[in-house]
């Protein structure tokens, strides 16, 4: 039970807002003694967990390109092109960027979107000039209001999208682990069909919000507004 | 066939890279320190595919990624003065170059689609798969990183060949450490493993199971699974232990719950608790710091009211179709 100080470790370290690379590699240390690792042991860890999770690292070779085209106005042609398109709000254009991100995952597409590939380059430029258009200059808040909702789009879309499709990991482990376990025989297409009510609600609840969200940015802006006259006055 | 560990060999050189780089920047005030964590970030990732295949001893890289974190905990990498173009410029070259600037950035997904789609399943002549079983996704960003990064220099024609590098550089700087956190998330999950956290947890659970009720046990189940998910960073870590302690022998055994159904659920619920937890790095800050925000939570603040509810779907879904 002892063990679970590790855990404390984390929370603590995470809610002082302590560096995360300490707080973690102080709780893997904690967890490791506590659980009756030896120093080699534990080191070994370190090692074999670094190298065995490489690949969620891979999204960095995107960086060059993306930077490459960053510096030739990519940013500002995104808002150029969003300023023609009257109807898109920041609101509309997530959530039609939800709904494609979702689809698309559904399909065993999931590379397609993603914080480097997509986010950064393409869609929170687009949101970001889609307000812009609106409300002129952007305060930090809005801007990290912005931010925030662009990036949740991506995630929220691609988890409840990836589990319709057969081949992922998550329904792999799924099948794997219970028919090891308790010699049960899932199909993997019964599982996948089983994440489509939870994705619709996924889409809805998530879609509902990004509409709301044009709301809430009008009533931020219009406070920074009266806040700028009073500064001003 | 294309292995995987090439692309691990392509950032590891990416990021040392990175590190001539910074030790030649002045603007850094702190390019020693940063060049070092760089530089000991690239060689790790060469370093781990003899790790990988049992060539080298593990606890050498330990030992360097435990000094990676000593390094970000001293504050390091830092970041030199960015050398870019300025918004006036920007914008006479998007004027200029117009919507050809999408081009790069679409070849990216039509790329790694066409890899995970289609070169997925193609076999080369004696039977062996062309990409490495299970990494399709991880090379197809590979190839269409670089494919990508060809056309925009056949495109923009740069200066130099070197630009590429210096913008590269420019964004890994401002994700900083923040880029390496989910694999030290990932450790600390096989840490948590080896050292009976998950078992210890799976027991503090029996402690909560209520007798006869059908609701609560769904509840639990699902409530379980996300909390799970947000200590730990990871429903596939969750999972195991909560279907052990609660799905199985309860809802399954006990409550003659469709396995599909409570088990694709089940796993829906944890991953409402990614959508929470600073713990699942790689979805949560390192976007927010890809996009330079302010505050690192922004992404989760925007996700939690949606995943509240979705919770409760997911109990009501569970609930209304799995009994």
């Amino acid at each position: 039970m002892w063990v679970l100080l590790a855990i404390a470790v984390v929370v603590v370290g995470f809610a002082l807002r302590l560096n995360s690379m300490l707080v973690v590699t102080a709780a893997g240390i904690v967890a490791g003694l506590i659980g009756g690792l030896s120093p080699v042991k534990i080191l070994n860890a370190f090692g074999d967990g670094f190298a065995g999770s490489r690949s969620v690292t891979v999204f960095i070779v995107t960086l060059p390109v993306i930077g490459l085209i960053e510096r030739y106005g990519l940013q500002h042609q995104a808002r150029k092109l969003i300023g023609k398109l009257k109807v898109m709000t920041t609101g509309r254009l997530l959530a039609v960027y939800l709904l494609i991100r979702q689809g698309t995952a559904a399909l065993g597409l999931t590379s397609i979107g993603g914080p480097a590939q997509a986010v950064r380059p393409l869609i929170h430029p687009m949101a970001a000039g889609a307000a812009e258009r609106r409300y002129g200059s952007l305060s930090e808040r809005v801007q990290e209001k912005i931010k925030g909702f662009a990036a949740s789009a991506d995630t929220v879309g691609l988890f409840f999208g990836e589990d319709i499709f057969v081949a992922i990991g998550s329904i792999l482990l799924i099948t794997g682990f219970v028919d090891t376990t308790y010699g049960l025989h899932l199909e993997a297409i019964d599982i996948a069909l089983w994440a489509i009510p939870t994705g619709i609600c996924a889409l809805l609840i998530h879609g509902v919000r990004l509409f709301l969200l044009d709301r809430q940015l009008d009533k931020l802006a219009a406070e920074d507004q009266a806040n700028a006259k009073e500064v001003a006055q | 066939m294309i292995k995987v560990e090439w692309f691990y060999w392509l950032c590891g050189i990416f990021f040392v890279l990175i590190a001539a780089q910074v030790i030649n920047d002045r603007s850094n005030p702190k390019r020693i320190g940063s060049a070092a964590f760089w530089g000991i970030l690239g060689l790790s990732f060469g370093y781990g595919t003899f790790v990988v295949n049992k060539q080298a001893p593990s606890w050498l890289l330990g030992i360097a990624v435990i000094g990676l974190a000593l390094l970000a905990g001293a504050g390091f990498p830092g970041r030199g003065k960015e050398r870019t173009t300025s918004p006036e410029e920007r914008m006479r070259f998007a004027d200029r170059f117009g919507n050809k600037l999408f081009l790069p950035a679409l070849v990216i997904p039509v790329v790694a689609a066409i890899f995970g789609a289609w070169l997925a399943k193609v076999h080369v002549s004696d039977g062996k798969l062309l990409l490495q079983s299970g990494s399709a996704t991880i090379i197809g960003l590979g190839v269409a990183s670089l494919l990508a990064l060809a056309v925009g220099m056949v495109l923009l024609k740069p200066k130099s060949p070197a630009v590429p590098m210096h913008e590269g550089r420019r964004l890994l700087e401002h994700i900083g450490w923040t880029a390496i956190l989910p694999q030290m998330l990932a450790t600390l999950g096989l840490l948590f493993n080896a050292s009976g956290v998950g078992t210890a947890v799976g027991r503090v659970t029996d402690h909560l199971i209520p007798k006869g009720s059908l609701i609560a046990a769904v509840a639990l189940y699902c409530i379980g699974m996300a909390v799970f998910t947000i200590i730990m960073g990871n429903a596939f870590a969750a999972f195991p232990v909560m279907t052990a302690a609660v799905g199985w022998p309860l809802l399954v055994q006990q409550f003659d719950g469709t396995p599909a159904v409570v088990f694709a659920i089940g796993m829906l619920a944890g991953f409402c608790g990614t959508l929470c937890t600073p713990m699942a790095a790689n979805f949560n800050l390192v976007p927010a710091a890809l996009l330079e925000m302010k505050d690192q939570y922004g992404p989760i603040k925007a996700q939690v009211p949606t995943a509240v509810p979705l919770l409760a779907c997911n109990i009501v879904l569970m609930y209304v179709f799995a009994f």
